[in-house]
């Protein structure tokens, strides 16, 4: 795998923040979109996306329903392939490389970039077996080698001290927020690069959106998160970094405190301030 | 009234009354069969009466009595039975009187008013014969290599000794038959197909030719020992005879050798009868037919029909899996698919008899006259596959089942939920690893169902299976002790195929009647058992795999 990072182009593709106090150690870019367009059938879904996106950090894009978030973070990890009609153009780097050249083996991509989605979507196996489906695909065999990276994906997900007792229990058994945090665990056993959760907790009861917050938190640590997420209050609470999208265009990318203070676009004030969306 | 009407109530009625006429009506049909078909074993008491005849005369008749009738008097005289009374309705009764062999029938319509002097003599004895069904009578003596032994009550004693001794022998005769001789048989067969090969390749060296005729040797030492036994065993069988008197006062010589089974049914207690039952039933479902397959047991056809279904199930499971997941996975959803999809369906809808006569052109006369020529060419001119058995069988059944497995297939692939599929794309499964770990093991209970509608319609179809290798009388079952133990191109018999083979084809119809009703229920439990089995495979599989509840 390639470790060399780009630092800083300009514009929207410059990380915002750098320009910040001098105290701050610069960022290093691990996803970077340059001019990505992407179309369904006739319909332009992504209209010329620059951005680049910090390493172990936390960013959110928020945006109204249809503005192309999650068409944005589902570019990632090049889930839109599996959709008829779709086709893009532009470039998305992953620690410099272009994922969409032709080249790239799209199953190596999709282990360094783990995605957990709106719905919890347990496979209906065992805990344990969940959480080793994607070492088993990688050929590992070795019950021990097994045994510890599940148990540590699992406490990694918060969720070791719940189950531990009961690996071998079919995870539908579990409530909905344990089910996403075994999703999340499931996507981190693999250890991914960047992990991308779509609206992880728009369907969860409010103890278990907290659970899910307090586990991005500690995660970003060491994966480089993107959240998509509905809820203005949880992307301040989660984020480092905001990016707006509106009408498929990346209105505005900064800082959270930024974005939520002191807006630069007059669009995104008042989408923060429920004027509209 | 019409708030009656507008309350539902009526539809409420009409839908209940609509499952319970079909639920009455499966309970009926099984009831109908049950009694009529397990009925047949419990041994009836003997009656033993004087009849006059139509003409005057009197006669003394034995027997069971099998069936009652009201019948009107005209129609009774339209047959120029005269003697018949006043009354306008007539009852009379259908009696077993056995003994075909001495009065030319087994059964014979009385008139009740004509019977006097009805008794059940308890020495009245039944004796179960290996040809010519039951004889009737009463047992005067036994006789050892033509002198008698014992008479009167002595000889029913010493009846059932000898005829024990007797069993034990044929036990050891068809031991001798069926396996040893039958496996010396095959192995001289297999003996003269190698020679035959080495002809026809050309190939006359000495030392193979030498090691075939050595074993060839072996094998007519091994058959010319066995024979000496038989001739042993036969001359020690034909020791012992009994002679019975019968109703009309004849006397008539059985050799013990040709006795099944022997029991007085009037002096019989309840218990005796009950075991009498069982092991009657026991030989229904665990010995081979006699007599034109109108006595004795089903085994070979209870054997034949599981066998075929299960072949059918191993073959008619991956096809259909695998096209389904063709059709559903990876072909591109456009107007082709579409069509074949109908076209698929459809084939569901083909009535069976034209299978069969595809399976008889395609695999029997194409497949298996090729394979033939190919491989067996040695046997020729007699054909190996070349001709109806149960590989073929299996695999026309198959055919006629497919279309089923694959449209319950694709039913259970459709409901596996996309999220469950991206999860595990994103976790870089390939589309390919998606399907084998995931989806397929989620749709399983859906392939299952499909197998179950399979086999209820497979293990019930006849007609194709007469034309690809169902037989009256299969001289050996396609699974045995001979090499290669399972022999895909015998031919078998099937328990449809021998319901209408007894119930239509007997030169006995009147005393296979009853077995035509217990092989229908036998039938009807082997297609439960069947399903049953595979219902609970799916209830596992669906426990494990229960769908996302969202």
């Amino acid at each position: 795998m390639n470790t060399t990072s780009t630092t800083h182009g300009v514009a929207m593709g410059t990380l915002p923040g750098n320009q910040g106090p001098a105290t701050e150690t610069p960022l290093e870019t691990c996803l970077e979109v340059k001019n990505l367009n992407l179309y369904y059938g006739d319909t332009q879904a992504l209209q010329n996306i620059e951005l680049a996106i910090p390493s172990r950090q936390v960013t959110a894009f928020i945006g109204p329903s249809g503005c192309g978030k999650s068409t944005l973070l589902r570019c990632f990890n090049r889930m839109n392939d599996l959709v008829d009609g779709v086709r893009q153009n532009g470039q998305i780097l992953l620690d410099g490389e272009d994922i969409y050249h032709p080249a790239v083996n799209v199953v190596d991509l999709r282990r360094r970039v783990g995605m957990v989605f709106q719905k919890p979507n347990p496979f209906p196996k065992t805990i344990y077996e969940n959480v080793a489906y994607g070492l088993r695909l990688q050929g590992i065999k070795k019950r021990h080698i097994l045994d510890e990276t599940v148990e540590k994906a699992l406490r990694r997900a918060a969720l070791w001290d719940e189950v531990k007792d009961r690996l071998h229990e079919n995870a539908l058994g579990m409530s909905g927020g344990q089910q996403q945090r075994l999703v999340i665990a499931r996507a981190i056993a693999v250890e991914p690069e960047v992990l991308l959760l779509d609206e992880p907790a728009s369907a969860l009861d409010p103890i278990s959106t907290l659970k899910i917050e307090e586990l991005i938190f500690e995660l970003k640590e060491r994966y480089t998160i993107i959240i998509v997420t509905h809820n203005m209050q949880q992307a301040a609470r989660v984020s480092d970094f905001t990016a707006f999208l509106y009408m498929g265009g990346l209105i505005e990318h900064d800082r959270t405190n930024t974005i939520f203070t002191n807006p630069a676009k007059k669009q995104t004030e008042d989408y923060i301030t429920g004027r509209y969306g | 009234m019409k708030s009656w009407f507008k309350s539902g109530a009526p539809w409420v009625w009409l839908n209940a009354c609509a499952v319970s006429v079909s639920i009455l009506m499966v309970i009926g049909l099984l009831a109908l069969i049950t009694v009529r078909g397990l009925g047949h074993f419990w041994p009836a008491d003997l009656a033993e009466f004087t009849y006059t005849e139509r003409d005057g005369g009197t006669s003394h008749l034995v027997g069971e009595f099998h069936e009652s009738e009201e019948v009107s008097a005209e129609q009774l005289k339209a047959t120029g039975d005269l003697n018949i009374g006043d009354s306008p309705w007539i009852t009379r009764h259908l009696i077993k009187t056995g003994n075909r062999d001495v009065s030319g029938m087994d059964f014979r319509w009385v008139i009740e008013s004509r019977i006097s002097s009805l008794s059940y003599p308890e020495t009245l004895v039944v004796i179960e014969r290996r040809e010519w069904g039951n004889l009737y009578g009463y047992l005067d003596s036994i006789q050892e290599a033509g002198r008698t032994v014992a008479e009167g009550e002595a000889a029913w004693e010493a009846f059932q000794e000898r005829l024990t001794r007797t069993e034990d022998i044929f036990s050891q005769i068809r031991a001798i038959e069926k396996d040893e001789i039958g496996s010396i048989n095959s192995s001289v067969e297999r003996l003269r197909l190698a020679k035959r090969k080495l002809e026809l390749a050309g190939d006359d060296d000495p030392a193979k030719l030498a090691i075939i005729a050595d074993e060839e040797a072996g094998l007519q030492s091994r058959y010319d020992a066995l024979q000496k036994a038989l001739i042993e065993h036969y001359k020690a069988i034909g020791r012992d005879s009994i002679t019975v008197t019968v109703a009309d006062g004849r006397q008539v010589q059985v050799p013990l050798a040709k006795i099944v089974r022997t029991y007085r049914p009037n002096a019989m207690s309840t218990m005796d009868k009950i075991g009498h039952y069982f092991a009657k039933l026991w030989e229904f479902v665990s010995d081979d037919p006699r007599e034109a397959n109108t006595e004795g047991g089903i085994f070979p056809a209870i054997f034949g029909t599981i066998m075929m279904v299960m072949l059918m199930s191993v073959f008619v499971t991956p096809f259909g899996v695998v096209a389904a997941i063709y059709l559903r996975e990876y072909a591109r959803q456009g107007w082709l698919t579409r069509t074949i999809r109908i076209a698929v369906n459809n084939l569901a809808g083909v009535p069976s008899i034209v299978y069969g006569i595809f399976g008889l052109g395609f695999f029997v006369y194409f497949l298996g006259g090729n394979i033939d020529q190919l491989f067996f060419p040695e046997a020729l001119p007699a054909p190996t596959m070349g001709t109806p058995g149960i590989l073929w069988a299996s695999l026309t059944l198959a055919l006629l089942t497919v279309p089923v497995v694959i449209v319950a297939t694709e039913e259970g692939l459709s409901r596996v939920p996309r999220a469950v599929r991206e999860g595990s794309l994103a976790l870089g499964a390939t589309k390919v690893e998606t399907l084998w770990r995931t989806v397929l093991p989620m749709a399983s209970p859906a392939i299952m169902t499909g197998l179950i509608l399979a086999i209820a319609r497979a293990a019930g179809e006849v007609a194709p299976l007469m034309l690809v290798g169902v037989v009256k009388l299969a001289p050996a079952l396609p699974l045995d002790g001979d090499f290669p133990y399972l022999h895909l191109d015998r031919k078998f018999m099937h328990l449809g195929f021998h319901i209408y083979d007894v119930g239509f084809q007997s030169p006995n119809v009147e005393a296979a009647r009853p077995l035509v009703y217990a092989t229908a229920l036998l039938l009807v439990l082997v297609i439960v058992a069947l399903n049953l089995a595979a219902i609970a495979i799916r209830n596992r599989l669906r426990e494990k795999y229960k769908s996302l509840e969202h």
